[in-house]
């Protein structure tokens, strides 16, 4: 049987009028910003801030992803954040009180390619230097894992191995959402839903201010964590940013009986693939080749992404898709996250986390709330900053990381 | 699926081509006295907005040429193709290089949220232009005026995320 979802929840946080000032406002209720704003509470004692959403809770990227946490990232930079992030997970669902169904089933990343395997065991040995742990897979390793799996070489890309990091896994998105709110707004902390952020109040170099569709907001303190819309919200503060916004999707099968008992991603014929605690099969691929603001996609993404996993997992040939829907993701050009000061005192930002930023949400949290406490990043962030794009210290996780990121 | 106008062969299906990235970035006439930050500006940012945007696409499994097209990036329409190394066709007249306008990254009108920008003095509208953004790199009127890109294909910009895809 497929494990029963605990009980819907009552409400779990207020919906306050906003108040005239406060001490800092988080732009974004995303993933992000909520784990900023529980960070900023927690780490640093900063509780009279508001997190103002311009639709409802997580109905972004946060609550649209298909959830896969790892850490297994090539750089020294990246492993270090995304480690520290997945040791946060490891410890979120006791801090916040909420078991949003963290599972640390396992992550693959397949190799088709003689490219693939080499890019692979080089990262597994990264990954191990770095303390994070990996481990490469024979094909015969990968289907004891993975009984599903088609390993025959008669597929026109054979599995050739995979890496494998079994501490990686997924966790039910909406229910994060949920605890970070509930714990934010238990410790005084306003979420502000169908509150947009319409442009920034300034004197001088300094930010004063937020204008919303719900009237002024003073502050001296503005983090920004609008993932899709982040170039075009920076540029009302006059800040432009690296960042180029595509659409991604995604989608579930109706409900199955647990058939997958891991975590399968393949960045050479394109699909990554998990198995809800509810029983869906939950698959996406990569990006729409264009830019757009659609929340929506092309149909060819999902044909080749299905044609990819069916001829990986032969037994998904019967399963229907039952739902396929988009968000906007914010893409940076080393495929990194930009968590940083800005030009403008007062302003910060964190975006550009791309495709891959639910697995980044604590550390991200974290990183932006001690940038925002203090005004200057946290050595986990500082390679992170804007900064990098002039000096050219790039950080470059295009395909290293298995899946493009 | 987009359907796409190739001037050289007719309307054919998006997976013929590539998405090649913001239209109208010229090389720099004198790479070697660009500071940092405007090499930066060059190589790494392009111009995102929500709504009118002139991009280069690449007729890949076809004529293989580039081509320039106005989209709505919200709606996804297209509403006009026209040949690299001419000009953009929806802003050419409207904004001398150089005017507050040409600069203005939120140069498409409709449904922009310059509607919503902030009328009172000391606030940044969304039309403001940005802080570190050199004259004319990145504001698609500026460079389609100081002229197309020599080559299409050039500018390392191009295409940012033709890799980019996973969680
Ligand atoms: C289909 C898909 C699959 C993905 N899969 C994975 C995965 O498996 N693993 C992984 O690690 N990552 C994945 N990601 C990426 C991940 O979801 C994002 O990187 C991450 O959610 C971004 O941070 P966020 O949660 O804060 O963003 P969002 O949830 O998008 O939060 C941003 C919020 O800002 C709000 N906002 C925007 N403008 C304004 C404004 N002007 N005023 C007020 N509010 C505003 C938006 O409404 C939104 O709620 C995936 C993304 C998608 C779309
Ligand atoms: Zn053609």
């Amino acid at each position: 049987m497929a494990d029963a979802l605990p009980q819907h929840p009552d409400f779990l946080w207020r919906n306050p009028e906003p108040r005239a000032s406060y001490d800092a406002v988080i732009v974004g209720g995303g993933g992000h910003g909520l784990a900023t704003a529980y960070y900023l509470a927690v780490n640093h004692g900063i509780t009279n801030t508001a997190v103002l959403e311009k639709g409802w809770l997580a109905g972004g990227n946060m609550a649209r992803n298909t959830a896969i946490i790892r850490s297994n990232y090539l750089w020294d930079e990246s492993a270090a954040i995304y480690e520290h992030s997945l040791k946060l997970w490891e410890e979120l669902p006791a801090a916040l009180d909420y078991d949003f169904l963290f599972s640390q089933r396992g992550v693959m990343n397949l190799a088709h390619t003689l490219g693939d395997v080499r890019e692979g065991t080089r990262r597994v040995g990264a990954n191990v230097l770095n303390g994070v742990d990996a481990e490469w897979l024979d094909p015969q390793q990968v289907k004891e894992l993975c009984p599903i799996i088609n390993v025959a070489d008669d597929l026109r890309y054979p599995v050739m191995g995979a890496t494998y990091q079994p501490r990686g896994g997924i966790a039910k998105h909406d229910h994060v959402a949920w605890a970070l709110a509930r714990q934010c707004d238990a410790m005084g902390v306003y979420i502000i839903q169908n509150c947009e952020v319409e442009g920034f109040l300034t004197a001088g170099d300094r930010v004063t201010g937020v204008e919303t569709n719900r009237g002024r907001i003073a502050t001296g303190t503005v983090g920004m964590a609008v993932a899709g819309d982040s170039w075009d919200l920076a540029q009302s503060a006059g800040i432009r940013l690296p960042i180029q916004s595509h659409p991604l999707q995604a989608l579930v099968s109706e409900l199955f009986e647990p058939v997958h008992p891991t975590v399968v991603m393949s960045n050479h014929v394109h699909v990554y693939v998990s198995q809800a605690h509810k029983g869906e099969l939950v698959m996406g691929a990569g990006v729409d080749g264009y830019t757009g603001f659609g929340r929506r996609g092309s149909f060819h993404i999902i044909e080749e992404q299905l044609a990819a996993a069916v001829e990986l997992f032969p037994i998904f040939a019967r399963a229907h898709v039952l739902r396929t829907w988009g968000g906007i993701v914010d893409v940076t050009l080393d495929a990194s996250p930009i968590i940083s000061p800005t030009p403008l005192d007062g302003f910060y930002v964190n975006a550009g986390w791309g495709t891959g930023g639910f697995k980044g949400t604590p550390a991200s949290g974290y990183t932006f709330a001690h940038t925002i406490a203090t005004g200057s990043p946290h050595p986990l962030n500082a390679p992170f900053t804007l900064d990098r794009f002039e000096t050219g210290h790039l950080i470059d996780e295009h395909g290293a990381a298995g899946v493009a990121h | 699926m987009l359907l796409i106008e190739c001037p050289y062969c007719g309307p054919r299906d998006e997976t013929e081509y590539r998405h090649g990235g913001q239209a109208h970035v010229p090389y720099p006439a004198d790479p070697e006295a660009l500071s940092d930050r405007e090499w930066a500006e060059y190589l790494f940012y392009r111009d995102n907005p929500r709504g009118m945007l002139a991009e280069r696409w690449l007729h890949t499994a076809g004529c293989r040429r580039w081509f320039n097209t106005i989209r709505d990036t919200e709606t996804y329409e297209i509403s006009a193709v026209y040949p690299i190394g001419a000009p953009r066709p929806d802003t050419a007249a409207e904004a001398p290089p150089g005017s507050a306008a040409a600069l203005s990254p939120a140069h498409h009108a409709k449904g922009d949220p310059a509607a919503r920008a902030i009328a009172s003095s000391g606030s940044h509208a969304r039309t403001a232009t940005a802080h570190t953004a050199p004259a004319s790199a990145g504001s698609p009127a500026g460079g389609s005026a100081a002229g197309d890109p020599a080559a299409p294909g050039e500018s390392p910009a191009s295409h940012p995320t033709s890799e980019g895809d996973e969680r």
